[in-house]
C-alpha cells in the first residue's frame, strides 16, 4: 500500500490539487481526461476516504469530502468534478449497501484497489429528469441484465464500475427504479455522443449505449427513489457547489493578486479595482456561508431518515444548489472586471476563461430551471421556516 | 376516510393503475406517484379535511401508502396519538 501516511486530509488534498494546477489548462484545451489528477487521487488513497473503517476506509464525512472538492476545485474544475461525482456514487452504496454481502464486500474492493466510480442516471427520451427510466433490469436467475441509452456518461470510459438506474422490472412505472453496480468487465460501451463543451471539459462526459450483465445481487437492495431521496440529491448539491465555491475561490484569489501588484506598482493611489476586490470578496463570504450551512445541516439531518427525505430539507437543497451556481457567475464576473484584458486573456497569471466557462454548468447540471420548478412544487405546502439559528 | 382518501387519489394521483385497485400498504412512489401529484393530493387532502400538514409530516414515510396518509391525516385530526 501506498498510503501517505502522517498527512492531513487537506494536505494530502493540495497534494493533489498542484498536479491538477499543473495539467489544468492543457485538460481544458484538448478536452481530456485529468489523468495526472485522478492518478494523484489515487496514490493519496482520496476514493476511498468515505468508506467505513471497518471496510478499509477512512469514514469521512461530506464536510470533509466537502473541502477535498474545494481544494480541488481551485487547481481544475473538471478533476474535482469527478472527485465529487464519485463520491456521489460512493454515498449511495455507503448509505445503501452496507446490509448486502455482495457490495460490502464491492467497498473493500475500492478501498483496496482504489476504483473510479461513475453513474448512468440520464437516458435518451427522458428529458433530463433522473428519477424517471425508460429501460428495465431483466433478472433471469441469478443474473441481472441491461441496456440503456446512456445520452451522458461522465468519464464513462475511464471508471471501474457504472451505478446505473433503469425500471425495476419489464412492467414497472417508470418512477419505480433501482440502482445497479456493474463493473468493468461486465459491460460495454458504445460511443453514441461527444462531450464537446464550453467548459467541464476534462469530464469527459460522452454518450453511450451501455450493455451490462451481472450477478443480480449487485443491484442495490433499496427502491432507487430512497437513494435519490437520502443520499444523492443532497450530496450532489452539497459536493458540487463546494466545487463551484473551489473556482470562485481561486477566481477571487487571481484578482486579489492583480490588485495587490497593481498596489505596488503605483503606491497611494488606490487601484480602480480594488472596491470591486471588495464586493467580490463579500460576495465569496456569502457562497461560503451558504455551502456550509448546507453541509451543516446535512450533518444534522444524516441520522434521520425522515428528515433526510422531508420537504424542507429538499427545499433547503434545491436553494442551496440554486444559489451558489448563480453567486459564482457573479464572483467570475467581478474578478474578470478586476483582470480586465489580463484576465480574458488566456495564459496569462490573471486568466479567468476556463473559470467562467467550468462555471456556467453550475446551473445547467440539474437545471436551474427545473429545480426551481420543483421548489415551487413543494413551496404550495411547504412552510417557510422561519427561524435564523435552527 | 380512507374512501375519501383513494377518491383524492384517483383525482390528483396521476398514477397509471386505477385508485381502487392499489393495496392499503402498497408503495405509492413505486406505483408512479410523482412528486408533484403528491403535493396535489396533499393539498386536496388539506382542503377536503380542512387541515394543515405540520412540516416534521412532510416526509416521505407520510405519504408513501394510503395506510400512512390514513394515519397521518388521523394523528393531525387527534384521532390517534402519534405516527409511528
Amino acid at each position: 500500500m501506498n498510503i501517505s501516511t502522517g498527512a492531513s486530509l487537506s494536505e494530502r488534498a493540495q497534494r493533489v490539487g498542484a498536479v491538477a494546477a499543473a495539467h489544468a489548462d492543457q485538460v481544458d484545451v484538448e478536452g481530456r481526461f485529468p489523468r495526472e489528477a485522478v492518478d494523484a487521487m489515487i496514490t493519496e488513497r482520496l476514493l476511498s476516504i468515505q468508506i467505513p473503517a471497518g471496510l478499509g476506509g477512512e469514514n469521512a464525512s461530506l464536510s470533509e469530502i466537502a473541502e477535498v472538492c474545494s481544494l480541488i476545485g481551485q487547481s481544475c474544475a473538471a478533476a474535482a468534478m469527478i472527485f465529487a461525482m464519485h463520491h456521489i456514487k460512493l454515498s449511495s452504496l455507503v448509505s445503501h449497501g452496507m446490509d448486502s454481502t455482495w457490495h460490502r464486500a464491492f467497498m473493500r474492493r475500492i478501498c483496496e484497489r482504489q476504483l473510479l466510480l461513475a453513474s448512468a442516471t440520464t437516458e435518451g427520451g427522458i428529458g433530463g429528469n433522473l428519477r424517471n427510466s425508460i429501460c428495465a433490469i431483466e433478472i433471469s436467475g441469478d443474473r441481472c441484465s441491461l441496456e440503456k441509452d446512456a445520452t451522458v456518461i461522465s468519464y464513462g470510459a475511464f471508471a471501474d464500475a457504472i451505478l446505473i438506474t433503469s425500471r425495476a422490472h419489464a412492467d414497472a412505472a417508470s418512477t419505480d427504479q433501482v440502482m445497479t453496480v456493474f463493473t468493468k468487465d461486465q459491460y460495454s460501451l458504445e460511443r453514441t455522443h461527444v462531450w464537446d463543451t464550453l467548459g467541464m471539459r476534462g469530464t469527459c462526459s460522452d454518450g453511450y449505449l451501455f450493455k451490462g450483465n451481472a450477478p443480480a445481487e449487485q443491484v442495490l437492495p433499496k427502491p432507487f427513489a430512497e437513494i435519490a431521496a437520502q443520499s444523492m440529491l443532497a450530496t450532489s448539491h452539497l459536493l458540487w457547489s463546494s466545487v463551484w465555491y473551489g473556482i470562485a475561490v481561486n477566481a477571487v484569489s487571481r484578482a486579489q493578486n492583480f490588485v495587490r501588484a497593481a498596489a505596488r506598482k503605483s503606491p497611494g493611489a488606490p487601484p480602480p479595482g480594488a472596491l470591486r476586490l471588495a464586493e467580490a470578496s463579500n460576495l465569496l463570504q456569502m457562497l461560503k456561508s451558504n455551502v456550509v450551512a448546507g453541509l451543516k445541516e446535512f450533518e444534522a439531518a444524516k441520522a434521520e431518515p425522515d428528515r433526510l427525505s422531508s420537504m424542507g430539507f429538499a427545499v433547503s437543497m434545491n436553494n442551496l444548489k440554486v444559489g451558489s451556481s448563480e453567486m459564482i457567475l457573479t464572483i467570475i464576473n467581478h474578478a474578470m472586471l478586476i483582470c480586465g484584458i489580463l484576465g480574458y486573456k488566456n495564459g496569462t497569471p490573471f486568466s479567468l476563461g476556463r473559470h467562467l466557462r467550468d462555471a456556467h454548468s453550475a446551473q445547467l447540471m440539474i437545471s436551474n430551471d427545473r429545480i426551481l420548478g420543483n421548489t415551487s412544487n413543494l413551496l404550495l405546502i411547504h412552510k417557510q421556516d422561519t427561524s435564523l439559528m435552527e | 376516510m380512507e374512501s375519501k382518501i383513494r377518491e383524492l387519489l384517483a383525482k390528483h394521483g396521476g398514477l397509471p393503475v386505477a385508485a381502487d385497485l392499489i393495496a392499503d400498504d402498497a408503495d405509492l412512489y413505486a406505483a408512479g406517484m410523482s412528486s408533484f401529484a403528491s403535493v396535489q393530493i396533499m393539498l386536496a387532502i388539506e382542503e377536503t379535511f380542512d387541515i394543515e400538514f405540520p412540516d416534521n409530516l412532510l416526509n416521505r414515510k407520510s405519504f408513501q401508502s394510503i395506510a400512512a396518509i390514513v394515519r397521518t391525516v388521523e394523528v393531525i385530526l387527534g384521532v390517534s396519538e402519534a405516527a409511528e
